[in-house]
């Protein structure tokens, strides 16, 4: 079915009101869980009580907003902490990694580029769990052989910004290197008949070719560490990230200041969205 | 010149190779090993399949990677029929700005955690919830329905969490798909339905596969969905590992666990691989 192959009107209109559906579908819980987070009530269902920012602003019990209540602060300052750890790590190696795969042929080049696409292909909790058993084994041994305590290697921030890497960076590998695959090795060519070094040549004219895609795999990276779960959930420690601190409370029993909490992060995303598309028009 | 490029070569093999085999291939050798140890004093360990025997002999720990396998799979099928429509749609029928005002829209609901949507299909599924007051005053039901805690309610939310890693890559492949072969198959006497099966899901078959595979992957080895949409029976393999792992301490049956779920997930993606002839390369970059 095409436009331009005439079709029943009954079938054409059944067809859109499916899609129709489906971006309802889409919608509702993320306008559910927005529009709660301004119920004047302890939780987060109906009856609706009114409308309130307290889930905001509020300061006294038993409604503290967002922006009142430490340990909410605190979970976002960590994970904006570890987002930025994984994503300059992350775009930083997968550039490394795209020149390689690009410029380069060498033997056994094709199986490397399989092992690189692995990560994405094994479970987050696996990966989790061992990087968990690898990090206590290598502690253990320091701890054994020379007495040394390496914090580092106990579960907490560092464990949790290294699960992250391990497959983000695969994801930034694949961004920046569909871009240098767009590239015109004769600009860089020219560069160098001008009398440029080799590095001269990279840094002016491929580098700042590659900036939208270095950008984007960094904002991509950064969401993903954002929001990941499954990895984190393994390796953390006692300084919780947002989405390990919001699971906790969830499972005590939720009141809007989750959805206070949830309604800022999509306002976050989204911005983040903007952000990257307008810088992506520009170039 | 020669020197140089080898020099080139080896700094940014280094990287690589530090990520690969640091953070991904000694860690799942030390799991492996470790899943293959049993403790038989203070700190002395055997080498044994005993943790191995262990879940296969006990009936909880096969029901429930059985189970997580075949829903996973179940979730990956609905999500494609429920996809397949809506990427057909944006691909094929709509055009111009509204054909990417629909795509953005599709892509708007991951830009938010899994925590968040999930949340919000507890909002809506729990007994105080909101479909449960619409049914009441619909007059449909006389008290409230919890629709939370069961199988449904997990199913419903792993089709939403993966649906977007199943609509781009389809989009992607059906765009690539010209008109006039389309029209082609109409004028040559196909109806709808044979277009769609000789022209339309051939051509979209890649889409098809590294869709279906991300998807399964993700839903096998989701843990939050099943964790707060399930009910006490409805047990996901993730959430043994977890409890292994943190709850009982019990890190060598824990180690075997997610062994047993790495292989499951390696066969199943390789055995889809093998059986459309695409390869892993191809699928995921």
């Amino acid at each position: 079915m095409i436009p331009s192959i005439p079709q029943s009107r009954l079938l054409t209109t059944a067809y859109a009101a499916y899609v129709v559906l489906f971006f309802i579908f889409l919608a509702l819980p993320l306008i559910v869980v927005a529009a709660f987070a301004f119920n004047d009530s302890q939780f987060p269902s109906l009856p609706w009580e009114g409308f309130t920012w307290n889930w905001f602003f509020g300061s006294e019990r038993p409604m503290i907003g967002v922006f009142h209540e430490r340990s909410i602060l605190r979970a976002i300052g960590t994970s904006v902490f570890v987002a930025f750890c994984v994503s300059a790590l992350s775009m930083v190696v997968g550039l490394s990694n795209a020149f390689l795969f690009n410029r380069y042929k060498f033997r056994g080049q094709g199986l490397l580029y399989v092992f690189m696409l692995l990560p994405l292909v094994i479970p987050g909790i696996v990966l989790g769990i061992s990087i968990l058993v690898a990090s206590s084994r290598l502690a253990n041994g320091l701890w054994d052989g020379f007495q040394w305590d390496v914090e580092a290697l106990r579960p907490g921030l560092w464990l949790v910004i290294l699960g992250q890497f391990s497959f983000i960076t695969t994801i930034a590998t694949l961004v920046i290197g569909a871009r240098l695959q767009k590239f015109d090795r004769t600009l860089e060519e020219a560069a160098l008949n001008l009398g440029a070094g080799r590095l001269t040549a990279i840094r002016t004219i491929t580098l700042p070719y590659l900036a939208p895609a270095m950008i984007g795999a960094f904002v991509v990276a950064f969401l993903m560490s954002f929001e990941n779960f499954n990895t984190t959930l393994m390796l953390v420690g006692s300084d919780a990230p947002l989405t390990i601190a919001m699971f906790d409370r969830l499972k005590e029993g939720s009141t809007p200041l989750l959805n206070a909490v949830s309604l800022l992060l999509m306002l976050g995303s989204s911005l983040l969205a903007l952000i990257m598309i307008a810088f992506q028009k520009k170039n | 010149m020669h020197r140089e490029a080898k020099l080139g070569l080896v700094l940014l093999l280094t990287p690589l190779l530090l990520w690969l085999v640091l953070l991904i291939f000694i860690p799942h050798i030390d799991l492996f090993l470790v899943s293959m140890r049993e403790r038989v004093g203070v700190g002395q360990y055997d080498l044994s399949f005993a943790n191995y025997l262990t879940f296969f002999q006990e009936p909880l720990y096969l029901v429930t990677f059985l189970r997580t396998a075949v829903m996973s799979i179940f979730a990956t099928i609905l999500t494609l029929l429920i996809g397949f429509p809506v990427a057909y749609y944006i691909a094929k029928m709509a055009k111009g700005r509204t054909q990417s005002a629909l795509f953005l829209l599709c892509l708007v609901p991951f830009w938010v955690s899994e925590l968040v949507r999930t949340f919000g299909w507890m909002i809506l599924l729990r007994e105080t919830g909101i479909i449960s007051n619409l049914l009441q005053s619909v007059g449909l039901a006389s008290g409230p329905v919890e629709m939370l805690y069961n199988d449904a309610a997990i199913m419903v939310g792993l089709v939403y969490t993966s649906m977007l890693f199943m609509v781009v890559p389809l989009v992607t492949t059906l765009e690539s798909l010209p008109d006039e072969v389309v029209e082609a198959g109409y004028d040559l006497g196909g109806n709808g339905l044979s277009v769609l099966r000789e022209i339309i899901i051939p051509h979209a078959m890649p889409g098809i596969v590294s869709g279906s595979i991300v998807v399964f992957m993700l839903c096998l080895g989701n843990y939050l969905t099943p964790t707060m949409l399930g009910g006490k029976e409805s047990l996901w393999f993730t959430e043994l590992i977890y409890s292994q792992f943190i709850v009982r301490f019990n890190w060598e049956l824990g180690a075997a666990f997610g062994f047993l779920l790495l292989i499951l997930s390696s066969v199943i993606v390789w055995g889809m691989l093998r059986l459309t002839g695409q390869s892993l390369e191809k699928t995921m970059g």
